[in-house]
């Protein structure tokens, strides 16, 4: 697999961004589109006003905790962002946006990151350079198989492209 | 080495002979659980973009609960799509205005010990009560399920929380839970199994349990387990079970991440303030505190046991002006039992108004949201900012008997002093 790197501005987010704050429930109803105005409405009323394609969200402990909405990670990367890292994240979400295809790295030393640093990402070697600061902290890496999934669109598309290739 | 009850009963899912912490199986699913928020309404594109069948439909139940009855014509619109849809794929299992989903698979016996439920919603959890390994998964993990009828899982490690000893009078399941993950914390059994063992658990009835496995996942938790024994064996009895099931208990010797002990008996009631789970305190050090309106439903807390700890604390009483009360009992089976002991009417006499058994309030759909400022003394699983309403609302969780002292008082009230 050829390597990737992703770069972008940090969007910070604080510990237990549960899944109302992140999808308000009260949206589900709406069209993804419209659902994707009201992202991470409960813990940042302004982001889809000020989040920016490409940024990397960036987050404490346990991000996502609470509801299997799946649309939880679709709305986040609806938003734009290109990877999602966190100190630790809920088990059901972790899962749920691998298989809608939001790329997701967990990094210890994530909270020394600040809102607004330039980084630069690599989901394979598992490395976050902050050009900000000239920092740089290790995360877990992306198995080159779950990366491929991801960058497929998730797993109902990668099941697509994989059942194609066996006919 | 011994093995814990996750190990023994992801063993059995996976056809092995044993598993371990840690280890990564094949599962195969009994049952596969949709709602009507997050099933077919998300499930459907996927399967049709990949022309798959559903693999069992006799292991498949769809309910509609979350939008039932609904709140908005966008709501019923859901509710229509899921019954149709639940017509062209020929779903045996369909439930609509029942009640919420972990009740109704409960009173309907798919929530069998030693085996695998997997639901698209979190509090599928629910299910460990029965001993059943039940755990929330995603909707397109769900097409896989559908398309395959198996699951990858991570065997996980488990929690020992030991409850020995018997609770006071109106301390109920819901406070055995607050109490343990004011210790556990909202992350703390994340990616782990909860199991809840001791004579204290063993004390309690179907209902209680239920509500302890519940709220699980708001620790974090995959699953959160209690070994069947002869209650839950009688239940499934009682509801007609013809399907066989598998009873399984942790070794003497099995290996957990972690064990806590706690004395029954020192439990007094908790509450869990706004807006974290484990912002939990003792009911006593927050008396006082201004309620405006009180729940009583959900999947955590509207059963049988629930409506009668209200009833046992209004009975003959009246709710004023200043605090509103609404009931939903957690099924039409659960409605049915307690209009025919009365219960209904008794709280209906005090001032409770009686909903449809629904998810409504609790996940913030419909039937009786919260306005700006008010405060809510609920038995629900949330109380994250805005769930039931306004954000600028308060959710303050707590046993039924709690909730239904609080509506008498409108201030947050010890049931033990009514």
């Amino acid at each position: 697999m050829k390597q990737e790197i992703i770069r972008g501005r940090a969007y910070l987010f604080g510990d237990n961004i549960n899944t109302d704050f992140i999808n308000p429930a009260q949206y589900m109803e709406l069209p993804m589109d419209q659902m994707i105005q009201h992202a991470m409405e409960g813990a940042d009323p302004d982001f889809s006003k000020n989040v920016r394609p490409g940024d990397v969200m960036v987050a404490g402990i346990n991000f996502g905790s609470g509801s299997s909405r799946e649309t939880a990670p679709m709305v986040i990367k609806g938003s734009g962002i290109s990877v999602l890292i966190a100190v630790s994240f809920a088990r059901i979400f972790y899962r749920n946006a691998i298989n809608i295809g939001l790329k997701v790295l967990t990094c210890p030393q994530a909270k020394e990151i600040a809102h607004g640093d330039e980084l630069e990402v690599d989901p394979i070697a598992g490395t976050i350079r902050d050009l900000t600061t000239g920092k740089d902290y290790t995360c877990t890496a992306l198995p080159p198989h779950i990366l491929e999934l991801v960058n497929d669109g998730g797993l109902i598309p990668h099941l697509e492209k994989t059942l194609k290739k066996k006919d | 080495m011994g093995k814990t009850l996750a190990e023994k009963i992801l063993a059995r899912c996976a056809g092995k002979e044993s598993v371990s912490a840690g280890e990564i199986i094949q599962g195969r699913v009994d049952i596969a659980m949709l709602d009507d928020t997050l099933g077919p309404w998300y499930v459907d594109p996927g399967l049709k973009k990949l022309g798959a069948d559903i693999w069992d439909r006799s292991k498949t139940v769809l309910i509609c609960d979350h939008y039932t009855p609904s709140g908005s014509a966008a709501q019923a619109n859901v509710v229509k799509f899921n019954r149709e849809w639940s017509k062209e794929y020929n779903i045996e299992h369909y439930f609509e205005e029942c009640g919420p989903c972990h009740q109704i698979l409960a009173e309907n016996c798919f929530d069998l010990p030693g085996t695998l439920l997997v639901g698209v919603d979190s509090h599928t959890v629910t299910a460990g009560a029965f001993g059943c390994f039940g755990t929330g998964i995603g909707s397109t993990e769900m097409v896989g399920v559908l398309a395959t009828g198996e699951i990858w899982l991570r065997v996980p490690e488990s929690i020992k929380i030991q409850w020995e000893g018997k609770l006071g009078s109106r301390v109920m399941g819901k406070d055995v839970f607050l109490r343990t993950i004011r210790d556990v914390s909202h992350s703390g059994a994340t990616y782990m199994a909860m199991e809840f063992c001791g004579s204290a658990i063993r004390d309690l009835g179907i209902d209680d349990r239920m509500c302890i496995s519940n709220m699980s996942v708001e620790a974090g938790a995959k699953a959160g387990l209690m070994a069947a024994d002869e209650k839950v064996e009688a239940y499934l009895r009682e509801h007609g079970n013809t399907k066989p099931y598998y009873v399984f208990e942790s070794d003497p010797d099995a290996v957990y991440h972690s064990v806590l002990n706690y004395k029954a008996e020192e439990l007094v009631p908790q509450v869990a303030c706004p807006h974290a789970v484990d912002n939990v305190h003792d009911v006593t050090e927050m008396a006082g505190t201004r309620i405006d309106r009180a729940y009583i439903g959900s999947c955590t807390g509207g059963r049988l046991t629930d409506l009668i700890a209200a009833a046992e604390i209004l009975r003959g009483k009246k709710l004023t002006r200043d605090c509103k009360l609404a009931v939903s009992p957690s099924s039409k089976k659960v409605w049915e039992q307690a209009a025919k002991m009365g219960i209904l009417n008794e709280l209906s006499e005090a001032g409770a108004t009686i909903l449809a058994p629904t998810c409504g309030a609790c996940v913030g759909y419909h039937s009786g949201l919260l306005a700006d400022g008010e405060n809510c003394a609920s038995t629900t699983n949330r109380n994250f900012r805005g769930r039931m309403g306004s954000r600028e609302a308060g959710v303050y969780l707590v046993s039924a008997a709690t909730a239904a002292a609080s509506a008498l008082t409108g201030r947050l009230t010890d049931p033990r002093e009514i």
